[in-house]
């Protein structure tokens, strides 16, 4: 259990090769690597998930899979999207990765927990899914699984739907714990808070609001799931339950969990964002500071989903107010990355690229979420297409885009060979255009009466859904290159050298991929990971 | 060299507001408006349109002129500008976004306050009310008809937009409503997967909801099984609709016509298909439909 | 994918195990018990939320008529003790590891893992006596799941201090120089028993 201890990381005793990949390896970089895998693979899951959904609403009628099914599916996709891909991908891989390179450790402050957080997730992942091939139904209550729904729909789905969010719950605070110890007591000595790299603050910001909504998950899930075996009456209003209840503790949790899936995306964009455009990132201090801000006001915002169960008035005002001052730090993030990139040397190359799709899309969901925050006009479009256009264009516009610029940015560092440009930019073009395509008609049809999670509806919105769904299919063919990209680049990909970008972050200062305990020698002191432009001559290093 | 930067600078915003404010008063998402909730609500819409198309053209503009205007070009080696920040800057970037922030709060709040959202401020008082109402008109607080297996909570009303007093306020919009009016009484019982609406005056029941034009109507809505969401988009009002928590809903339709009636909230594998129509009548027609569908036994 | 072979490897950490690992080690334990704590923020966490729905249900849903709030104070309260004196006596035992006197730790543990047991077996004959089962009103449902999901942590706690005392009997694992595991059954036995405080205020006194 000690990470100096040389026997723990000793290679003769782990498997070496591919085979480490799918062992109990104590090494961060292979647990990062196993999350990265791991969560690309359920990404393909929700996204054939979501092509189910679009596939059912190129007509109005219910006629593609039975009603049933549909919502098991639909279940099925938020949660897969949300607690398999994004959440372990933008967290558990990257951050992984990354942490101990940026404090400069040799490995996480805790490696086995580690791995026992890792591999809390795939079991998870497959008894989720196997509860519909094998139990015979799914939940069907939405990933929200608002009771009394959930207590009606069968049984036997909804509660190993809460078994798997458990275990993919602990993982998380598992993982968390880990992160928060290795950024506070794990840096190199002579490394100061405000000199780590900013993809530290956002993970120290992102576990903290693990560590505090989380548990409050577990905790209601495992009311519910008492509500289900026992039959106690928790939220059940035929026994004298309050089901609002369960809608605030849900979303105490669930609120903040968009948080913890954007803050580490904000953090992955502040370390691609400068190496690229050859620019200091701009700002740092109100960056850090924004950084808290919104772990702050993220914690104090959930009701925002709750405006029309029937919330007191003074409730809906706080929340309306609180909600509305997230764009304040949110802002001051999205203004210094523009001034990073004002006046920089901007090569456009496919992780910038999908760095700016980033901007766009989070920037456009941002606003449409100011909007959903005032009371009166959340009372309408509440429970509508436009709360799924809008926050798609936060996941996938925002973090998902983001984890594929991380992906070209760091997968020289993984693997020590450079993606393909070509393929990078086509994979980018389809991705931007399949996604507005598919999220921004959502908008107008939910002002305009479509309510979400629905299988039929008025014929008069057919073509946009239909426009919507060819917007789906675009994004799945996106996934052609990428996958193409990463096969083609793995067998004969060009040779990165160690630090292709010549950027400054300290896991560019080691081989590409780096030894197993990260650094040939003593760890680098890296004080100021955005040095750029002060040395135009030796920018090489 | 900095008065013409400031020059440029100051013409882009203009033109940018100005565009915001166009497109934002021009360009319409919405469906028809059909009731006294819907103009102001409308009017938050184009101002929230407006201030999001001018923040998102301004970004779009800034990011596609930085891209193009500080590329690396071709063999370029050169590296950017060595700055770190600049707090005055930091300090208007966080300081516009606040005030805009702030701006945009009360203005809505305004709103939900016109929309009788504000009425009563905690469930005592809307208890309260509800009583004295009941004590004028006997047919509304009849226990009897609320009570629903559920004896403690059934006179509670846990929220809602518009208790009874919301009527009064809506006179002041310019609406036919007259504080004189009493709101219409409509209950709404919700199940799956269907919408039923009883009319305690007249004892109707009815699969669609028919309100006369003008006049108040307060819907106190339960839910029989799972939670609903009762919306209808033309009238831009949508409130949950849960078992055990009875809940209202005031509004005043301005437009003849019929309108979806949609669920909103997931409640079961036809939750797509729960949806009927909401008719609004010229008040005679109205009144014959009463006439009409008034069972003989309390006619 | 690889191209290092073991011994490359070795090599290449030997050169910093001389000084860093010291210093990693020493850094490494205070990491630990900080990790525990961070932890129990979480666990706690779970207790608040649990703690919230129980307040909200009592403020807005009323019970059923001829239920009622009112418990048996007695037991209860000697269980509070139980647990404070626990705290106490483990506090002991930890000082008395690190005095390096480990037949008087055990000594202590044992009366920490007494008191431990006496708690549980109090809220066994408490569940056994109630007028109400766990199905009966929201708050019989509550609190079972209250003191359930306590008894729950107190359980853990007692198997916690049955190894940290085997590994004292034993020598070497928990010892004068290596009081992590001791350290840290402790942070979570005060952890448990702060919990409880809080629960008794609000189930029982409110």
């Amino acid at each position: 259990m000690t990470v100096a201890d040389p026997s723990a990381l000793q290679p003769g005793l782990q498997p070496r090769g591919w085979l480490r990949y799918f062992s109990f390896s104590l090494d961060h970089k292979v647990i990062g690597l196993q999350y990265l895998v791991c969560g690309f693979f359920f990404y393909l899951v929700g996204g054939a998930l979501a092509g189910v959904i679009r596939t059912e609403l190129v007509s109005p009628i219910a006629d593609f899979v039975s009603r049933d099914t549909y919502n098991e599916v639909l279940t099925l996709h938020g949660t897969v999207m949300i607690f398999l891909w994004i959440v372990p991908v933008v967290n558990g891989a990257f951050g992984n990765y990354l942490i101990p390179f940026y404090v400069g450790a040799r490995d996480m402050a805790f490696p086995r927990l580690n791995a026992v957080a890792f591999w809390m997730i795939p079991p998870a992942g497959l008894l989720l899914i196997s509860s519909y091939l094998l139990a015979g139904a799914a939940a069907q209550s939405g990933w929200t699984a608002y009771p009394p729904l959930s207590l009606t729909t069968p049984a036997a789905g909804q509660v190993v739907w809460i078994l798997s969010v458990l275990l993919l719950g602990g993982s998380s605070i598992f993982g968390a714990v880990n992160f928060i110890a290795t950024v506070l007591k794990l840096r190199r000595p002579g490394l100061k808070m405000m000199q780590l790299p900013m993809y530290c603050w956002a993970m120290l910001g992102t576990s903290l609001l693990v560590v505090l909504s989380t548990p409050v998950l577990a905790g209601v899930l495992i009311l519910l799931s008492f509500d289900i075996i026992a039959h106690t009456g928790f939220f059940n209003p035929a026994l004298g339950g309050n089901v609002v209840v369960y809608q605030h503790l849900f979303w105490f949790y669930s609120h903040p969990a968009v948080y913890i899936m954007v803050l580490p995306a904000f953090g992955l964009v502040s370390e691609i964002l400068p190496v690229h455009a050859r620019k200091p990132l701009f700002g740092y201090t109100t960056m850090v500071y924004s950084i808290m801000g919104i772990v702050f006001l993220g914690l104090i915002v959930w009701a925002h989903h709750m405006f029309t169960s029937g919330t007191p008035p003074w409730m809906r005002l706080f929340f309306t107010i609180a909600t509305s001052f997230i764009a304040v730090p949110t802002g001051i993030k999205f203004f210094n990355w523009l001034a990073t990139l004002w006046g920089g040397k901007i090569a456009l190359n496919s992780a910038m690229l999908f760095s700016c799709g980033f901007i766009l899309n989070f920037v456009f969901g941002g606003i449409t979420g100011i909007t959903l925050a005032q009371v009166p006009f959340d009372i309408h479009v509440h429970d509508t297409y436009y709360v799924v256009g809008h926050f798609h264009y936060i996941v996938y516009g925002g973090t998902v885009f983001v984890i594929f610029a991380a992906l070209y940015h760091w997968y020289p560092k993984f693997t020590g060979r450079l993606l393909n440009e070509d393929l990078g930019r086509l994979h980018f073009l389809l991705t931007f255009i399949g996604f507005n395509l598919c999220f921004l008609p959502q908008h107008w049809l939910g002002l305009n009466g479509m309510p979400r999670r629905v299988a039929e509806y008025d014929p008069a919105f057919t073509t946009l859904n239909q426009l919507s769904s060819v917007g789906a299919l675009i994004m799945a063919i996106s996934t052609l290159p990428l996958l193409l990209n990463v096969v083609v680049t793995a067998l004969r990909g060009q040779s990165a050298g160690d630090n292709p970008w010549n950027a400054l972050t300290p896991e560019w200062l080691t081989s590409s991929p780096p030894p197993v305990e990260n650094w040939h020698g003593e760890a680098p002191l890296v004080t100021e990971p955005y040095g750029y432009g002060h040395t135009p001559a030796e920018s090489g290093r | 060299m900095q008065i013409r930067t400031a020059i440029t600078a100051a013409l882009a915003t203009t033109a940018l507001v100005g565009t915001g404010l166009l497109v934002g008063s021009q360009v319409s998402l919405l469906p028809v408006a059909a009731s006294t909730n819907a103009p102001p609500y409308d009017s938050l819409f184009r101002v929230l349109f407006s201030i999001g198309t001018i923040l998102f053209l301004g970004i779009l503009i800034v990011l596609a002129y930085s891209l193009i205007r500080f590329r690396r070009r071709p063999g370029e080696l050169a590296e950017g500008l060595p700055i770190e920040g600049n707090l005055p800057l930091e300090i208007v970037w966080t300081a516009i976004p606040a005030v805009v922030i702030l701006f945009v709060g009360i203005y809505s709040y305004d709103i939900y306050d016109r929309m009788g959202g504000m009425a009563s401020l905690d469930h005592g008082a809307m208890q309260h009310q509800a009583m004295d109402h009941g004590s004028m008109n006997p047919t509304q607080m009849d226990p009897t008809q609320l009570a629903d297996g559920i004896e403690a909570s059934a006179e509670r009303i846990w929220g809602g937009i518009g208790s009874t007093q919301a009527y009064v306020d809506q006179t002041g919009d310019g609406s036919e409503a007259s504080a004189a009016v009493p709101p219409l009484p409509v209950e709404v019982t919700a199940m799956q997967f269907a919408f039923i609406f009883h009319y305690p005056d007249n004892d109707i029941t009815s699969g669609e909801l028919h309100v006369p034009l003008g006049q108040p109507v307060q819907l106190r809505m339960q839910a029989r099984d799972v939670i609903h969401a009762f919306w209808v988009p033309e009238f831009r009002l949508k409130q949950d609709v849960i078992p055990g928590q009875p809940t209202v809903l005031s509004l005043t339709a301005t437009r003849a016509g019929t309108y979806p009636v949609i669920c909103a909230e997931l409640c079961g594998p036809y939750h797509g298909g729960m949806r009927t129509s909401v008719v609004v009548h010229e008040p005679d027609d109205y009144l014959a439909w009463v006439t009409q569908n008034t069972p003989a036994t309390t006619a | 994918m690889t191209t290092t072979n073991p011994s490359d490897l070795r090599s290449q950490t030997q050169p910093d195990e001389a000084t860093p690992s010291a210093h990693a080690e020493h850094q490494h334990h205070d990491a630990r018990l900080f990790g525990l704590a961070t932890f129990l923020v979480a666990d706690g966490m779970t207790f608040a939320g649990f703690f919230a729905a129980y307040l909200t249900f009592r403020a807005v849903n009323p019970l059923p008529e001829g239920s009622t709030y009112e418990l048996e104070l007695v037991l209860p309260s000697i269980n509070t003790v139980l647990l404070l004196v626990s705290s106490f006596t483990f506090h002991r035992a930890g000082r008395a590891c690190l005095a390096d006197r480990p037949q008087a730790c055990q000594g202590w543990l044992a009366v920490t893992a007494g008191l431990g047991i006496a708690f549980l077996a109090g809220q066994m004959v408490e569940y056994f006596s109630l007028p109400f089962g766990l199905t009966d009103n929201l708050f019989a449902s509550t609190f079972y799941a209250l003191t359930g999901f306590h008894g729950l942590h107190v359980t853990l706690g007692v198997i916690c201090i049955a190894v940290v005392t085997l590994q004292s009997r034993r020598g070497g694992a928990v010892s004068a120089s290596s009081p992590f595991g001791l350290e840290a059954a402790e942070l979570y036995w005060h952890f448990v028993d702060g919990i409880w405080v809080v629960l008794y205020a609000l189930l029982y006194l409110l």
